[in-house]
């Protein structure tokens, strides 16, 4: 299990340090050094095997129905990159524990940094393509979160937001490449799709398979056109550079070329497509590196231009070539990861990175200076440094190419160029910051870093030292191992060797090396304070991705302008035509035939029921604009009708709930009225101009057309249903098994909170949330300023009454109100009786929870409608919230309690016995999860009536504040209206809760 | 009784999609409120009109389907009244904090669009 262990380690590491807190640095710095120590010593571990040839692989099922599983994989090319990104996590934490500041929330810095290791882990260990995909992705992930690091950096976020655009939009094409490939073989295994490699190059997706995981590739390794986020990438901290962009992330498109190098390589589309992206990125990026003017600049170019390097010797379709570029994949890692190394300790001791600024460092930075010298040198190239032998063998391998003149002599030529430029811009490099006469203008004066901070820098410089002189004896074994598991039984015989003669390949190495001082000392001048790169300064990738991304932008908001609405009556407009037009279409084919199903006979009462439920409708449709209280009414009235017919035709517990919801309905809206807006006659069509007028009547005929047609429609439709025989269904069941499975006869109330019980459980959760909804709207709800006098007619009954303020203490309400109030005490306690024998009787009778519940509601929502607010509220101690969260365990308790009999959720358990004195019993789960939907019915209905009717208490007191505020009101502008202009007060004081029966806390912000 | 019943949701349609389109908030609740009893009306109508045919079993012999109304649309319009009624409360505060924001009461907040 151990390689699974190695790519978890770091997730779990990471979720460890997010937790730290934010200066816990020398914690976070510890947890991340021994998580990436682990993961080297379970990695070299697992080398004895490897070194046989042996291919480690552990499986864990993932998605078995679409045949996915996490799958591990590990042979000897694997676990030579395994070893570099454990290794150099390692030394990277060691680094980043001095380089970082300890003023930088350091644990987040680890946190992302190991997740970046496990996830670029995951890459080079997944066996499985899609597992690699998403690997892929998440290192593009981390790599965002350690660009924009210090995100109050504005090129720290630009350059993350870049980076991510460009790899995860390459990933994204990987990803589809991938399921491509996975198609034509019939397996995501890695190990299937490393079989099949004459299978994929000779299918006709070959080519756009190609494209798209090289375009996966080329993106994630910085490669020619897209190279352009790498350096801009370089506003991350400089241990995310060293590790992420020099010595892994980048490597992971290489990586993926050398994977899929049997599969994919071997023809002239290969070639052309890697071949041309490297050698490109291999020159420009040299050429660009000349002439920067920030030293991790230099590094980003040199990293592209050496990243292209490999995919160079990638594209070649040669075994050796491959060899070559995995030997320089280990040797840029080495020297790259030191050379950025010193950048960053040359940036922490002198506050700068620019060159122009920066010289004669030697004197008072002796050790960087050295060790930058020998990475320096190695990237350069020069003899018995490793970054010599890897150049040594790619010019080996340019000098043996064949095919075209063009490239015979061409790839030579250009070789020799890019090795002229990697001279210069090392040179430069080294002179330029340790050498000539002492800075003077240095934000900091200079001295050597700590020693723990120059350790890792010189690890790895003396690994490029003792593998550039005893190669063979070194790394032999190691690069032999890798090449063979990528190759097979093909892999070359090759040597590692300092020596090999005076042959062509060296005579190339001193062309470029007395070329590079040349130019070099040619350039002199011209470089220094320009940042311009010559002759191909307008050609800037940065500039066309930004105005791509501009053009992309400027087309979605133009598409949506086009395709979308804001206005809610466009959209109901556009819904309702869609609905009855999906309707039409299979109307269209052949039309209804009569149905078979012999119609009731008319009863008269039942047509004169409707006559006035119509009537009431259609007046309510007309009144609801100007006619609040009328319109409500009406609608009232053809609520009742929908009742009557419920019981007409054999659905009493539908005509119960419809009923008292109607009644709870009514109250909720009578309560919001208050808070609408009178009629404002400026709007009012008699006085507005003609054109006006006319549009306004348009759209009120179009509207009509469509309801008219809607109302045809369902008709229609309605008619033809009911005068067809229903079809076989599961009805039957329910009516055949209510009373001998569940022992209960109102078949509705035993679908309800038995057979169907999950769906009541959702419903009733549904309810709660809408409750706390309404609750939280209110809470912070600010009535519109006209709206907050005391409404005329209660101000007239008030003068009527003798205007005593209420007084919320009385034993009863004075006034009219005295005797009702009277009445609706009682009828407190007996509603609560008749709402539990709802309740019980629920099982076998029209009745149950939802009933009860709503019962219990009115009956409260009853105090406050006689008693008024004030008084209500000084005497009910509801506390609507215990209720609901009472109800909600109640009923998720009755459905768990299955569990203790050892069946599902929310099966029903039964007791049925004889109790003394009481007699014959029957007891059940069932009773209590409706007891459980009555507590939470209760709960909900009286959360939100009572949130609604303790605004107009919030209104009167805002009255009296606003007048306390501003005495003096500005004429023309609205009491109480803020300066926001929205209506919110400025009195911070208002902002009050309710009372007791809601006790939950305001939030004091 | 079936081109009755089949009229009254008919005008309970049309009444509700007419309001639906207004534009004044209150108009649009009390089009949903409409529509809902007609769409509560049609669903219960999916399983045919009987009169005297109430889901309720009296005998303790197996009972005969055929003899009582289907249950499985009422439970379902049961459901859909609760949550109706929660629907409306949820929107007439939706109706009022926007009233609140913008100072009228346009669907869209905007008395002139």
């Amino acid at each position: 299990m151990s390689l699974i262990w190695i790519v978890i380690l770091p997730f779990i590491g990471s979720l460890c340090a997010a937790f730290l807190p934010s200066h816990a640095r020398n914690v976070a710095a510890w947890l991340a050094g021994t998580v990436a120590v682990a993961c080297v010593v379970l990695t070299v571990r697992l080398y004895p095997p490897i070194a046989e040839g042996e291919v480690i692989r552990e499986a864990v099922h993932w998605i078995p129905q679409l045949g996915l599983d996490f799958t591990f994989r590990l042979d000897g090319f694997a676990w030579l990159f395994a070893m570099l990104v454990t290794v150099m996590g390692a030394l990277v934490v060691l680094y980043a524990r001095y380089y970082m500041a300890a003023q930088d929330p350091v644990p987040r810095f680890f946190s992302f940094f190991l997740a970046f290791m496990g996830a670029m882990l995951g890459v080079v260990l997944s066996g499985n393509l899609i597992q690699l995909a998403v690997f892929w992705e998440l290192t593009s992930l981390t790599s965002f979160m350690l660009i924009a690091y210090w995100y109050h950096r504005p090129d720290a976020r630009h350059g993350a937001r870049m980076a991510l655009t460009v790899t995860a939009a390459g990933g994204l094409c990987l990803l589809a490449g991938v399921l491509m490939l996975g198609w034509v073989v019939g397996s995501y295994d890695l190990d299937h799709v490393l079989a099949s490699g004459d299978l994929i190059r000779a299918h006709s997706w070959y080519v756009p398979m190609l494209i798209l995981i090289g375009l996966g590739a080329l993106t994630k390794s910085a490669q020619f056109p897209f190279h352009f986020w790498l350096p801009h990438a370089m506003a991350a901290p400089t241990p995310v550079s060293v590790y992420l962009h020099s010595a892994t992330m980048v490597k992971a498109g290489v990586f993926l070329l050398v994977r899929l190098w049997p599969v994919l390589a071997g023809t002239d589309e290969w070639f052309w497509m890697i071949g041309t992206a490297g050698l490109l990125s291999l020159v420009l990026g040299a050429y660009a590196a000349v002439f920067q003017q920030d030293m991790k600049g230099v590094l980003a170019y040199s990293t592209i231009s050496h990243l292209g390097l490999i995919t160079l010797l990638l594209g070649l379709n040669s075994p050796l070539a491959l060899i070559a570029a995995i030997f320089h994949i280990m040797n840029h890692a080495t020297f790259k990861a030191s050379l950025f190394m010193a950048a960053g300790m040359v940036d922490h001791e002198t506050g700068t990175r620019d060159l122009s600024r920066l010289s004669g460092l030697r004197r008072a930075m002796p050790i960087t200076a050295t060790l930058a010298a020998v990475g320096a040198a190695s990237m350069a190239g020069v003899p018995l440094f490793n970054g010599f032998l890897s150049k040594e063998m790619f010019f080996a391998e340019t000098v043996f190419v064949s095919g075209h003149p063009l490239t015979r002599i061409g790839l030579p030529v250009m070789a020799v160029v890019w090795g002229i430029l990697s001279v210069a811009y090392s040179l430069r490099f080294i002179l330029q910051v340790f050498f000539g006469p002492p800075a003077e203008d240095l934000p900091k004066k200079p001295h050597e870093p700590p020693r723990w901070m120059l350790f890792p820098s010189a690890l790895l410089v003396t690994a490029c030292l003792v593998v550039g002189m005893f190669p063979a004896k070194t790394v032999g074994s190691y690069l032999n191992m890798a090449a063979r598991s990528v190759l097979g039984e093909n892999t070359p015989l090759h040597s590692l060797a300092v020596w090999h003669g005076f042959n062509l390949p060296l005579m190339m190495s001193l062309a470029a090396m007395v070329g590079g001082i040349l130019l070099y000392r040619a350039l002199g001048e011209y470089q220094q304070g320009t940042t311009v790169v010559p002759l191909i300064e307008h050609f800037d990738s940065k500039r066309i991705f930004e105005f791509m991304l501009e053009k992309l932008d400027r087309l979605a908001m133009r598409l949506l302008r086009w395709f979308s609405t804001e206005h809610l009556q466009v959209q109901m407009l556009l819904l309702i035509i869609a609905v009855f037009a999906s309707a039409l279409i299979p109307l269209s084919r052949g039309g209804l035939p009569e149905g078979d199903k012999t119609p009731l006979p008319v009863e008269p009462a039942f047509a004169m029921l409707w006559l006035i439920g119509a009537v009431c409708a259609i007046a309510a449709a007309a009144q609801a604009k100007y006619h609040r209280l009328a319109a409500l009414t009406l609608s009232g009235v053809a609520g009742l009708a929908t009742c009557m017919t419920f019981i007409w035709f054999s659905a009493p517990d539908l005509a119960l709930t419809q009923f008292i919801v109607e009644v709870v309905t009514l109250v909720l809206l009578l309560l919001g009225l208050r808070w609408l807006p009178p009629r404002d006659k400026s709007l009012d069509h008699e006085t507005m101009p003609l054109p006006v007028r006319m549009r306004a009547e348009g759209r009120r005929s179009r509207d009509l057309v469509i309801a008219v047609c809607a109302g045809i429609g369902i008709t229609g439709l309605s008619y033809a249903i009911l005068t067809r025989s229903a079809g076989e269904g599961i009805s039957p069941f329910f009516i055949e098994n209510s009373l001998p499975l569940a022992g209960g006869s109102n078949v509705i109330n035993v679908i309800l909170v038995d057979f169907r019980g999950f769906d009541t459980m959702g419903e009733i959760t549904v309810l709660g949330i809408v409750a706390l909804t309404v609750f939280a709207l209110l809470r912070r709800f600010r009535p519109a300023a006209e709206a907050m006098t005391v409404p005329v007619k209660q101000q007239e009954q008030d003068a009527q009454s003798g205007a005593l303020p209420p007084d919320p203490h009385a034993l009863l309400p004075a006034g009219p109100m005295m005797v009702p109030a009277v009445f609706v005490q009682l009828l407190l306690p007996a509603s609560g009786m008749v709402a539990i024998y709802f309740l019980l009787r629920g099982h076998n009778e029209p009745g149950g929870g939802f009933v009860a519940g709503l019962i219990v509601t009115t009956a409260v929502i009853l105090q406050y409608l006689v008693g008024g607010t004030a008084w209500a509220e000084s005497r009910t101690r509801i506390f609507p919230q215990y209720w609901l969260a009472g109800g909600l365990l109640c009923a998720a308790g009755a459905g768990m309690s299955a569990w203790l009999a050892g069946r599902p959720f929310l099966s029903a358990l039964a007791w049925h016995g004889t109790l003394p004195i009481i007699g014959e019993m029957h007891l059940s789960t069932v009773l209590l999860f409706d007891l459980g939907v009555f507590f939470l019915v209760i709960g909900a209905a009286v959360l939100i009536l009572v949130a609604l009717a303790h605004q107009s208490r919030r209104a009167h007191r805002k009255q009296e504040v606003a007048e306390v505020e501003t005495p003096v009101e500005v004429p023309g502008s609205p009491a109480g209206q803020g300066a926001s202009g929205h209506g919110y007060p400025p009195v911070e004081a208002e902002r009050q809760g309710l009372p007791h029966v809601l006790p939950l806390k305001e939030r004091e912000d | 009784m079936e081109a009755i019943y089949a009229l009254a949701i008919g005008v309970l349609t049309a009444s509700g999609v007419w309001l639906v389109l207004r534009p004044r908030t209150f108009q649009v609740i009390m089009g949903l409120s409409l529509l809902s009893y007609a769409v509560n009306l049609f669903i219960f109508g999916m399983g045919r009109l009987m009169i005297g045919g109430a889901p309720i079993i009296e005998t303790v012999a197996q009972a005969d389907p055929a003899l009582y109304d289907d249950p499985v649309p009422q439970a379902l319009v049961l459901t859909a009244i609760v949550i109706g009624f929660a629907m409306t409360a949820l929107f007439l505060v939706v109706l009022l904090a926007s009233r609140g924001l913008t100072g009228n009461d346009h669907v869209d907040g905007d008395p002139e669009a």
